[in-house]
């Protein structure tokens, strides 16, 4: 490498909704803008259909085993909105009042759904989310509704962040949508900030921070390679007055860890209070003479269903549970899922097993019936229990294979708050599947891998205690003025709905704090960009709030 | 008669019925043969073993190949403390896991792979990738194991995509209302 130091004025770590939201408001509002990504940048040509280690499948994603929690995330230019479902439902208004384990409000108290719907407003309307009806709906999502409703519940359609009419019900978007139907970060933030100056760097995975000798930041990080990702292909240094750090809450706190020997002592919170989002599946096995039967379902050819291959990920969720009257850790949404081969079909089990129940002639004989699988996810309210220990040697993992899975060394111990919520989850999963002789339900044994997530938060969380958070309620990081965080990881706790929405609006909230800084490092730039494809509604409204962000 | 070192620490054609022994107790499969002592028999069609389980652990881009003499010699050598607690007598002519029967097999993995044994998780992986060779053919292109009959994924029922490669289903869904909404739904379809 050069021994050059380059710079520039902002550099973004990750390219994930906290990273692309940062970098387009500060490109467009006329910053110098880097974003580093540890993964490759994919394009929708290169999303394949394709199960083969080595397709976009595997390079697009990163799947960390723990003790007792693993994590899978996005690892790619867009991050987790490459590989996300796109479901985007806002988290109910008592989440914001959640105490947690920490006996008292834990989100900051600046942050409640009232003072965020505004924020909420703008990613809606720059990620194009709409409403969906029962016409959008899968068969999957059809079923469970069928099946909430018998029991005598509730059940609504996802909100999400696809357009309608280019998606062709693939199922495939876990490994990037090959249609552009999916309104990941590619199609919006990404080009605009490109568009206005903002350069993105794939491949290129941060692995510390240190500082000048006036006061700005020091990005040290390697070159990895575009296949082989346990291969590093040389390293690099960028200067930068301001950081935003958007890696992941697997791989955020990793980051400063590290960095803790170069920037000083970083704040408790840092690494601590992990949450998995309280997530938990269940597949059940549907009786399909059963689904006809009770629902008369009929797909047009005599089948009721056997669809689970068929669709866009989660169409329907029942929300009964998600009643603010209601004690913390008794809340939870309950939501139709599609989970493809291979990220996880090992850890379903066999209902009525005579023998082990993850494996052997039981676990097969489930697998004869895989299109007849029915998958529900919970997310339940946890307890903030995962610790992230030492960090490894690069990265926020040990590579295994050439992508995808690693290990780390998050500790996740679930409290008697969390077993209690997913087994109460689990036993109403199974009271609605199971009635009337519908379906088989067990959950996914959590004897392999721990528990897993889809959805990592809270790893360097925001809230208004020094002891209990690491950022402030305008995502700094505590004693480390022009750094923020703006990723899942500021999150302060699970959310019992798909987070991405909420990560997005937080990351819009931040940005007017983060432009304000860096104009105090004597960075020229404003805030007051327009939604990517120029729609000024959700701006407007978001206007009259910076007076309340603005530090004096 | 082999040699204990060769049984136990086998390579070549021995490492091979160990590894794919225990490919074929995680999905067990058919006999592909009637002297076949690596495959336990004890479900019809293709199991791992038939879905290719060594041809994707051998493959350098899973980062477990290089472990897989140590895995079938630590596999064997349990197999021999297994046995001696349950005062098994092991067939010397073949690898001590495969001279097993399937539910010592199974008894046996069940106990490598419980939380708090110290090798769980190299068990857990080797169980892992033994299973992706049969759920999604992870070594090989999907639409052309498709074609060829892979077993793990036409007996899942997993279609056939369309020419281009591409999966597309144009019915997706019943059309029809199923529940009612949630009382406290906002105008944008969140949780209030």
């Amino acid at each position: 490498m050069s021994s050059t130091v380059e710079r520039t004025e902002v550099l973004v770590i990750g390219s994930g909704f906290g990273g692309a939201i940062a970098a387009y408001h500060l490109a467009a509002g006329g910053a110098e803008v880097t974003v580093l990504e540890r993964g490759p940048w994919l394009e929708s040509t290169d999303f394949e259909h394709d199960y083969k280690l080595g397709a976009s499948y595997t390079r697009a994603f990163d799947f960390t085993v723990g003790d007792g929690m693993s994590i899978l995330g996005g690892n790619c230019v867009g991050g987790g909105s490459v590989v996300y479902f796109a479901a985007m439902p806002r988290a109910p208004r008592f989440v914001f009042e959640r105490h947690g384990s920490i006996g008292r409000r834990m989100w900051p108290g600046a942050v409640s759904r009232d003072t965020l719907d505004p924020w909420y407003d703008r990613v809606e309307e720059s990620l194009s989310i709409k409403k969906q009806d029962w016409n959008d709906v899968s068969y999957a999502g059809g079923l469970w509704a069928a099946a909430c409703n018998h029991s005598g519940r509730t059940a609504n359609p996802l909100a999400v962040a696809i357009d309608n009419s280019k998606c062709v019900n693939c199922n495939w978007m876990m490994a990037g949508c090959r249609f552009e139907a999916k309104q990941s970060l590619l199609v919006n933030y990404l080009p605009a900030a490109l568009a206005h100056g903002a350069e993105i760097r794939p491949l290129h995975e941060v692995q510390h921070i240190s500082r000048t000798s006036d006061g700005d930041y020091r990005v040290h990080y390697n070159l990895v390679h575009e296949e082989d990702y346990r291969l590093q292909a040389g390293s690099g240094v960028i200067e930068a007055k301001i950081v935003v750090i958007a890696a992941g809450a697997g791989a955020t706190p990793v980051i400063l860890q590290r960095s803790e020997a170069h920037l000083g002592r970083m704040p408790r919170a840092v690494g601590r209070y992990f949450s998995g989002n309280g997530e938990r599946l269940n597949t059940a096995i549907i009786d399909e003479e059963k689904a006809a039967s009770l629902f008369g379902l009929d797909r047009g050819d005599g089948v009721a269903y056997a669809a689970n291959h068929i669709g866009k990920g989660p169409t329907v969720a029942s929300w009964d549970k998600l009643d603010g009257s209601l004690p913390e850790y008794s809340r939870y949404s309950l939501e139709q899922l599609y989970f493809p081969p291979g990220l996880g079909t090992i850890l379903a089990q066999a209902p009525d097993a005579a023998g082990p129940a993850w494996f052997g002639p039981d676990k097969k004989e489930i697998l004869r019936n895989w299109t007849s699988w029915l998958t529900i996810f919970s997310m339940i309210e946890d307890d903030n229990e995962g610790v992230f220990g030492p960090p490894p040697a690069t990265g926020n993992s040990h590579r295994i294979s050439q992508q995808m899975l690693g290990r780390g060394n998050l500790r996740y111990e679930p409290t008697k708050n969390t077993l209690g919520a997913w087994a109460a989850s689990d036993a109403e999963v199974k009271e609605i599947l199971e009635k009337d002789g519908l379906a088989k339900v067990m959950p996914w044994t959590n004897d392999l891998v721990g528990a897993y997530t889809v959805h990592p938060l809270a790893s360097c969380r925001m809230g208004d205690d020094p002891h209990t958070s690491a950022l402030d309620d305008r995502n700094e990081l505590r004693d480390h003025p022009g750094i923020f965080v703006t990723d899942g990881s500021a999150v302060p706790g699970a959310l019992t709905v798909n987070p991405a929405m909420t990560i997005a609006a937080l990351a819009e909230r931040a940005v007017p704090g983060i432009v304000q800084a860096a104009q105090r490092k004597g960075i020229s730039v404003t805030y007051g960009a327009p939604a990517p494809d120029g729609s000024r509604s959700g701006r407007k409204r978001v206007l009259p709030l910076l007076p309340s962000l603005a530090r004096s | 008669m082999r040699s204990e070192n060769e049984r136990v620490a086998p390579d070549g054609e021995l490492r091979t019925m160990t590894l794919e022994a225990y490919a074929d107790t995680i999905i067990p499969g058919e006999k592909r043969s009637a002297d076949d002592r690596a495959i336990a028999g004890v479900a019809t069609g293709g199991g791992a073993v038939q879905a290719g389980a060594l041809e994707l652990l051998q493959w350098d881009a899973t980062g477990i190949h290089n472990g897989l003499d140590d895995l079938a010699r630590l596999l064997n050598e349990h197999t021999e403390v297994y046995a001696g607690e349950r005062g098994l007598t092991l067939d010397p002519q073949v690898p001590p896991f495969v001279a097993l029967e399937y539910p010592d097999r199974v008894a046996l993995i069940q106990r490598l792979t419980t939380p708090g044994h110290p090798e769980k998780e190299f068990w857990v992986m080797l169980a892992l990738f033994c299973n992706m060779s049969f759920d999604s053919a992870a070594h090989l292109h999907t639409a052309e194991a498709l074609a060829a009959g892979h077993p793990g994924l036409t007996v899942m029922g997993i279609p056939k995509p369309g020419p281009d490669g591409l999966w597309r289903f144009e019915d997706f869904g019943y059309g029809r209302v199923f529940a009612r909404l949630h009382p406290d739904t906002t105008s944008t379809g969140s949780p209030a």
